[in-house]
């Protein structure tokens, strides 16, 4: 059995998305989040130990491509469906530092 | 500097003033993580070119820009140039699977960068440097490249950046990523080994291995322990190195730091730390690694990569000699340690040496020139038939060594024969008997010095003395004289004026 899911890790979860909960939403999305996970807790009381994992759902291995340039994107439709743009780049607001 | 002023090792890291040394009671031991841009025409997932140097924004495609509804597609390319890297690292080259690496940054748009976690496509090589060393590579995954982020305002620097303006162009370039094991002890062990490398990329066709432009990018992972003990210290990772001088520089620092804080007390806090080339020190960084918690899982939009032992063996085949063994080869041909000729490998001169010596040229003296002769250009296009004609020439006494110096040069921007060259100088070796004209003149000209010689029973004395006399003589033979020639004859003259 896994450790139940706490309201500090869907806290520490939307900090890792850097998504702003308020405190209601923390509450709503831990009972939330928690039943998804008492569902997986079913499948997680199966015997697997002579179950392969399986990475992938389809037989398939080794679907590759030629390495030849192909058609590339238009830059200024691109940024004009940016929030913002500058200089022929994004623009972002900055990242690091802002919980400090 | 006390160790109680320098152990602060506060969250800014503001005011550290660390000691010129580590001492001897410290080992620094260095792991290096180095990424390579893998030299393809496209991404590693999409089409989009991977090109260097373009105008922003111009190498995207929905699959660059992570757009809903894009999917990713592996380049062949991109694989069998990481299945070569593996290789020339003597990696075990396995089945892999890959992963998505979780974190929230605008330099990566689909908020998770597609790499290997637990299933990487090498593990378990190592490295030879020219030493012979042998520096363990523990794994070489494939991964995306991130976009390049440039930060407006503030002071320029991350840190009080008022926004971000990203480009592209670089997202989704193909990236291996060599994971080494702490087995470096030094910074030039870490210059030796990141060179030793980038020589490699560079000779599979890997990569372009350049620096500066970032196609090749090091971190460095930094701990000191007591000499003898077995154990590893607290590491810290080192980012922004961009040269293979910031990278020593930056481990040198790095170690005295951490034996300072140790000596003061203190313990070392196991972080990512930037290296300021400006103020020659490393500080704490805040950045995106901070979380560590990217809860990896497979990539749902991949399938396995299965290399079978016959696409190994067609890539294996396909690895041209690599330097440990160019060096080995000419080494032994020349009689001389691997370490010797690293310098005639690295410059791409080992071919030439070894033809040179295949047609009679004494190995001693071809790669002496090789070494200290031949750094200059169009030294490749060099006939090592005429090269092994001028060495056999300068050992048979008929061009002195400063003669066949200035003919090989000649050689090397003429392309013409050394015989020709030596004729067209006036260059012949001088017979015994114009070197004792030219002998009897100069001790004419300075019979104090003479008496001084001759007399002379301090070995240190008569030696200096005889290097005053031998260079009087190549002046007054105008170079033409060999050296050797002259010593013998000046001991000769010596001896039988009773010295």
């Amino acid at each position: 059995m896994a450790s139940p899911l706490t309201r500090d890790d869907v806290a520490h979860v939307a900090r890792l998305a850097r998504l702003h909960c308020t405190d209601e939403e923390l509450d709503r999305f831990t009972a939330q989040l928690g039943a998804v996970l008492d569902h997986a807790e079913d499948v997680a009381s199966l015997d697997i130990d002579d179950v392969e994992p399986m990475v992938h759902p389809y037989p398939l291995v080794n679907v590759l491509r030629d390495d030849e340039p192909g058609v590339t994107s238009d830059r200024d439709e691109v940024l004009a469906a940016a929030p913002l743009s500058e200089d022929r780049q994004f623009r972002v607001p900055a990242i690091l530092g802002e919980e400090a | 500097m006390s160790a109680e002023q320098t152990a602060g090792n506060g969250a800014d890291g503001a005011g550290i003033v660390v000691s010129d040394t580590t001492g001897d009671r410290w080992e620094t031991v260095v792991g290096l993580e180095v990424h390579a841009e893998l030299a393809t025409a496209t991404k590693l997932f999409s089409s989009a070119p991977n090109a260097f140097g373009d105008e922003p924004n111009t190498n995207i495609d929905p699959t660059s820009l992570g757009l809903p509804g894009s999917l990713p597609v592996l380049n062949r390319r991109a694989v069998e140039l990481a299945m070569a890297v593996g290789l020339a690292l003597n990696c075990d080259v396995r089945p892999c699977v890959f992963a998505r690496k979780n974190y929230f940054y605008p330099d990566m748009p689909k908020n998770y960068q597609i790499s290997q976690f637990d299933q990487p496509l090498n593990v378990d090589g190592y490295l030879e440097l020219p030493d012979g060393r042998r520096i363990g590579i523990e794994r070489a995954h494939v991964e995306e490249d991130t976009g390049k982020n440039s930060h407006v305002g503030g002071d320029g620097r991350i840190h009080g950046a008022e926004h971000s303006l990203i480009d592209y162009n670089r997202a989704g370039v193909p990236l291996i990523e060599i994971v080494g094991r702490p087995d470096l002890r030094s910074a030039d062990d870490a210059r030796a080994y990141v060179s030793e490398l980038r020589a490699v990329l560079v000779a599979i066709g890997a990569s372009d291995g350049k620096m500066e432009e970032g196609s090749l990018r090091i971190d460095a992972n930094v701990s000191v322990r007591p000499v003898g003990s077995d154990e590893l210290g607290l590491r810290c990772e080192i980012k922004n190195v961009n040269s293979l001088r910031s990278l020593g520089r930056a481990i040198e620092y790095e170690a005295r730091r951490q034996v300072d804080v140790i000596e003061g007390g203190e313990r070392v806090r196991q972080e990512t730390r930037h290296w300021d080339e400006e103020a020659g020190r490393t500080r704490p960084g805040r950045s995106k690694e901070e979380a560590e918690d990217y809860r990896y899982f497979p990539e749902p939009d991949l399938v396995p990569l299965v290399p079978d032992p016959d696409w190994i063996a067609k890539v294996a085949e396909g690895l041209p000699p690599l330097p440990a063994e160019r060096r080995r080869r000419l080494a032994e041909a020349a009689g001389v340690l691997p370490a010797q000729v690293a310098l005639h490998v690295e410059r791409d001169l080992d071919h030439l040496a070894l033809a040179a010596i295949e047609r009679g040229g004494d190995p001693a003296r071809v790669v002496n020139h090789v070494e200290h002769n031949l750094a200059v250009d169009g030294a490749e296009a060099l006939d090592p038939g005429y090269f092994a004609a001028l060495v056999t020439m300068e050992v048979s006494g008929e061009l002195t060594a400063t003669q066949a110096k200035a003919v090989l040069a000649e050689m090397v921007t003429s392309g013409r024969a050394p015989a020709e060259i030596a004729a067209e100088r006036g260059y012949e070796a001088m017979d015994t008997a114009a070197l004792d004209v030219a002998l009897d003149e100069v001790i004419a000209e300075h019979p104090d010095d003479w008496a001084a010689y001759v007399a002379a029973d301090d070995p240190k004395k008569a030696k200096k003395l005889a290097g005053f006399f031998v260079g009087k003589v190549m002046k007054a033979t105008a170079g033409q004289a060999d050296g050797k020639a002259v010593n013998q004859a000046l001991a000769a003259r010596r001896a039988a004026s009773g010295g």
